[in-house]
């Protein structure tokens, strides 16, 4: 299905200065395959990525995207199976060390030490990247402050409120000033206040230049935040840009659904000539429900409806969703996303 | 009534943020410059936070065990059967048992101590949340972070064995306290480092290539038989009579540290020879930490 797609993939621009100051991600051919006794499975088949400092760039996929695996790689934490990757300037295998110095990471997963306070959490973490003790307990004292956690401070933090844990693992990716910062499903099970008042702090990170890479299953995560997007699926990159190039150019068609109070007859969208309408693109038919993409939305969901009443159905609903991320998305992978 | 709820309300509804504290501690915050002794430190500091925030428990798991040991055998024992002699220490005429359990128990306690002591918190940070992940991004190779985990592991043990002298001093019948005195001072020290280094090296190795769902089988099938045939509760050289069993129990790290510790405290009980003893502590260190540091890696490093 992605094969027949190939053409509207946008190719990253083309990178002449490959180890230039200013580009803070670059991978090339980056994959990596799970060795298993039930089979291999490949995660990540190939990215080639390139991320200039001060960018705030999205990784958008579908859980399972190989989303993870890929932060995994660029953070260390996954061994590459193949390509190339290199964090500011240094390679994420031959140089761990350099890239761990240079990167704060926020896990999907709460890995906050719950042996410890929200406070000491911040000062260990300064005192592991070499802050003397007085200087790490005023730094964390400031981040707790700034990231609204005073009452807190002294709360063992296994006592946050899943909000707090994750203001607090977003603090500690920043105590010794990273270089780039990697947000892994941030805000994967928030409730929306706490959402929106995470993407508040991320915008003013990236406002203050701070370089960010995040991954998400949200199309209106990256909506709100990224500069520019990969949408990645099946460890694969099917697009890459800005919102509008994805938009413009991506294939990103109008979708027009319509729901009917009983199963489609197989052979309806034959019967209807449904793909010979002008600018259609697809057509799928699935149960009670015929989804249209098309270039020339202008009439076309009073063209289906009437062909639907002319064929003796009943519409229960019917909607028209505009070229947006989500569009970009279902036009790229065909099918709704998986939550 | 019913009050809806504005879309520009949600941001504001949410904890207060200040945008621009935020922003200033991007850009003013203190350049670091970790090198491996800073991280190698801060490391070992947050263990001892850790320690000391549950000194309490810490202690009395380290005090009960020995305590009620030397309690029933130094203690009740000689007062309802008039005194428990083992074959081996009675035919050397008359070492009691306090004198026989005292090296035994601090034997144990490395188990105890150095190997549970790091196998316990390195299943809980590689449970689902894998908090591991919070040390593993810290700037140093992967096994300095499991070297740490060994060091911090054989201090533990270290404390914990030394508890059972002070215990096992206090507490027995009148005339059944161990007969103990440090006959050679560089002995003692070399088995306690190798005896606390060796279960805590033992401790990653269990705590990495072990499926935490099995740990109560492991205390079942390691930790008891380890205990047990593990010259606690008699010297060595008194196995003597079950030939067999006494070439077998080689196999066990136990023996060793018991044996070593007689050596050094209580060498009327008899004891395995000292060059024995020092290779297979400090020989099995370098085994078992080569093992544990290669599972550790590979469990943090998918």
């Amino acid at each position: 299905m992605t094969a027949s797609l190939s053409g509207t993939v946008i190719e990253p621009a083309p990178d002449n200065a490959a180890d230039a100051a200013g580009v803070a991600i670059r991978t090339e051919g980056l994959r990596k395959t799970y060795k298993s006794s039930r089979g291999d499975v490949e995660a990540v088949r190939g990215i080639d990525l390139n991320v200039p400092q001060g960018e705030f760039f999205g990784l958008l996929g579908p859980n399972g995207a190989g989303k993870s695996t890929t932060i995994g790689m660029l953070t260390t934490l996954v061994a590459p199976s193949g390509g190339r990757a290199w964090v500011a300037g240094h390679d994420v295998v031959k140089d761990t060390v350099a890239v761990k110095r240079r990167i704060g990471v926020v896990t999907q997963n709460n890995t906050l030490d719950m042996q410890l306070t929200v406070s000491e959490n911040l000062q260990f973490r300064s005192r592991f990247f070499g802050l003397p003790a007085k200087v790490a307990a005023r730094r964390a004292a400031q981040l707790i402050d700034a990231f609204g956690l005073g009452d807190r401070r002294n709360a063992m933090a296994d006592q946050l409120s899943g909000g707090q844990a994750r203001r607090l693992l977003i603090a500690r990716a920043l105590v010794h000033r990273p270089d780039v910062l990697f947000l892994d499903e941030p805000t994967a099970g928030l409730d929306p206040q706490t959402r929106v008042n995470l993407w508040d702090i991320l915008k003013v990170l990236h406002e203050s230049g701070q370089t960010v890479l995040l991954t998400t299953h949200y199309m209106e995560e990256a909506e709100a935040l990224c500069d520019r997007v990969a949408v990645i699926d099946h460890g694969k990159v099917l697009a890459f840009g800005t919102q509008e190039q994805l938009k413009d150019n991506a294939g990103a068609d109008t979708i027009v659904t319509v729901r009917f109070d009983a199963d489609l007859p197989s052979d309806f969208t034959e019967r209807a000539q449904l793909s010979a309408l002008p600018g259609v693109t697809r057509v799928e038919a699935d149960g009670e429900q015929l989804r249209v993409f098309s270039r020339e939305p202008e009439g076309l969901l009073g063209t289906l409806v009437s062909t639907a009443i002319a064929g003796g159905l009943h519409i229960r609903d019917a909607s028209e969703q505009k070229p947006s991320l989500e569009t970009v998305f279902l036009t790229l992978t065909g099918r709704e996303y998986r939550e | 009534m019913t009050t809806t709820l504005q879309p520009a309300d949600i941001g504001t509804k949410a904890d207060p943020v200040a945008a621009e504290a935020i922003a200033a501690l991007v850009n003013d915050a203190p350049v670091p410059s970790p090198t491996l002794l800073k991280t190698f430190g801060a490391m070992m500091a947050r263990e001892f936070r850790v320690l000391g925030r549950n000194a309490v428990s810490t202690f009395i798991r380290s005090v009960m065990q020995p305590l009620l040991f030397v309690f029933v055998f130094a203690y009740v024992f000689p007062k309802i059967g008039g005194g428990i002699m083992v074959g081996g220490g009675a035919a050397r005429g008359g070492v009691n048992f306090a004198t026989v359990l005292v090296p035994g128990l601090m034997g144990s306690m490395f188990l105890m101590q150095g190997m549970f002591g790091t196998t316990m918190p390195l299943v809980m940070e590689f449970s689902w949340q894998r908090t591991i992940e919070d040390r593993a991004l810290a700037p140093v190779p992967i096994r300095v972070l499991g070297i740490q985990k060994i060091c911090a592991g054989a201090i533990q043990a270290f404390i914990g064995a030394l508890v059972v002298l002070p215990v096992t001093y206090f507490v027995h019948a009148a005339g059944q306290g161990p007969h103990i005195h440090v006959s050679n001072w560089l002995v003692f020290v070399l088995v306690m480092i190798g005896a606390s280094t060796l279960t805590a090296s033992m401790g990653l190795l269990l705590g990495t290539a072990m499926d935490p769902r099995k740990m109560q089988m492991v205390f079942a099938v390691v930790l008891m038989p380890m205990t047990m045939l593990g010259c606690v509760y008699y010297p060595w050289s008194a196995l003597h009579a079950i030939r067999w069993l006494q070439i077998l129990v080689l196999l066990n790290p136990m023996v060793y540290m018991s044996e070593g510790l007689r050596a050094a405290l209580t060498p009327s009980t008899g004891y395995m020879p000292i060059w024995a003893v020092m290779l297979a502590l400090f020989g099995g260190t370098l085994v078992f930490g080569y093992l544990g540091l290669r599972t550790f890696r590979n469990r943090v490093i998918n």
